[in-house]
């Protein structure tokens, strides 16, 4: 299974949810990907975009100062309209 | 087979763009949403900012009202191209630096671009005639729809009786019948409609949802646009503008103080593109300089930060001063007293 990383530290919510968004769209389903991001509000935001647009939260974790979402792309559900 | 009909909805997160599309899906259309990044949107960042608010976490309403209607959310960076929204509005500014109607024509104009490219049929708004003393007026909401390009596939289901027919109905897409004529500054309408499609968990109106709106926003923007001298600015510029005590005791530099744990957090990001100074004889804010500053400056900053530390009335205070290259020495200083502090100096 492919693994993708994304850096958005340092970025504020809802900018995490737009890196992860456009990444996305060039990935195929069952890809997955990690975020790595600084602002506590994207493990709130990052899995509900996932929700409703069609793709899996595979686990949320903190490590350190660290905020991660690891979520693996939906089938039909990567937006390549945006 | 019958063609699904598909609208686009702006979706801001308040109760009027959910109600919006409510009434559109419950008509049979497919509906999914925009959500524009601005940079200047309250939402989410000072909650994710600041300490205190982490008690209770914040969500993102556009996310959350999406979820409530069961529609896709597209949420679209435009901050460079919002630029000249801010810098040049034709149709100027509102009480602050807001200009909402330009702001207003610029967002259904992209929402139009969206449609024509993804095979959409119309747009919807939340808008409401009179509820918005500049981008939505009588008068005003026609320029949004003749100037964003949308014209008549611009349709505003809580306010559409008491607007000229749009295409959405005259195709039949929609029925005019169960579309609304709501005006007015009351939210009472509303909140009664909101109750009757079981809605009882919704962003409570707050004066907008913009820091553009906000006075004191507004006059520290208009404070690094004078002191640089052009209109302009980066994320990270707006950004710190939301966080933090703005003090300009001179022309060429500001000091931006965190507030608390969680400012200070944040500023921490920043210390490599500014001098900073951090108090370490007493427990005190990170701050940062934002200009050319000399050492004289320096000196000044660090009474100042001083004065914002627990060691506000010893006679001496210890900062460690750092360059943006890392480079750090000790200073010890008087802090500022009140008196020194004059009201100008607040930004």
């Amino acid at each position: 299974m492919k693994t993708v990383i994304l850096d958005a530290r340092r970025l504020l919510c809802p900018m995490p949810v737009i890196r992860v968004q456009d990444r996305l769209a060039d990935l195929e389903p069952g890809t997955r990907l990690v975020a790595y991001c600084t602002d506590p509000g994207a493990l709130i935001d990052i899995p509900a975009w996932c929700r409703i647009n069609g793709h899996h939260i595979v686990e949320t974790r903190t490590e350190g100062d660290d905020y991660i979402v690891v979520l693996e792309v939906g089938r039909g559900g990567n937006d390549r309209s945006i | 087979m019958t063609r699904q009909v598909k609208a686009v909805a702006l979706i801001s997160g308040g109760l009027d763009s959910l109600l919006a599309v409510k009434v559109v899906q419950d008509q049979g259309v497919h509906v999914e949403g925009i959500n524009f990044f601005t940079g200047f949107c309250v939402e989410g960042h000072t909650h994710a900012i600041r300490k205190k608010e982490k008690a209770k976490p914040k969500r993102n309403n556009a996310l959350w009202v999406a979820e409530q209607l069961g529609i896709k959310l597209h949420i679209l960076d435009i901050i460079e191209e919002y630029k000249e929204v801010v810098f040049n509005p034709k149709h100027g500014y509102g009480a602050n630096l807001n200009p909402c109607l330009d702001c207003k024509v610029f967002m259904v104009r992209k929402a139009h671009e969206w449609i024509e490219r993804n095979g959409f049929d119309f747009i919807i708004t939340g808008e409401v005639v009179g509820q918005r003393p500049m981008s939505q007026r009588r008068d005003t909401m026609p320029v949004v729809s003749r100037e964003s390009g949308a014209d008549d596939l611009l349709l505003r289901p809580l306010s559409a009786r008491n607007l000229p027919e749009t295409r959405p109905e005259r195709e039949g897409w929609v029925s005019r019948d169960r579309l609304y004529g709501f005006s007015g500054r009351s939210r009472k309408p509303q909140m009664e409609l909101a109750q009757r499609f079981g809605f009882d968990d919704y962003a409570q109106p707050a004066g907008g949802c913009c820091f553009l709106t906000d006075a004191n926003y507004s006059s520290k923007l208009a404070d690094l646009w004078r002191f640089r001298g052009a209109k302009a600015y980066e994320i990270d510029d707006i950004m710190l503008l939301k966080v933090g005590r703005h003090l300009r005791p001179r022309p060429n530099f500001k000091v931006i103080i965190a507030r608390e744990e969680g400012e200070g957090r944040f500023l921490q990001g920043y210390r490599k593109q500014f001098v900073n100074l951090e108090t370490v004889s007493h427990p005190g804010p990170l701050a940062l300089i934002d200009g050319e500053a000399s050492e004289e400056d320096i000196q000044l900053a660090a009474r100042l930060v001083a004065r914002y530390s627990k060691g506000r009335g010893d006679d001496r205070v210890e900062l460690q001063v750092s360059g943006r290259d890392g480079v750090s020495h000790r200073l010890a200083v008087v802090p500022l007293s009140a008196d020194e502090v004059p009201e100008s100096w607040h930004l």
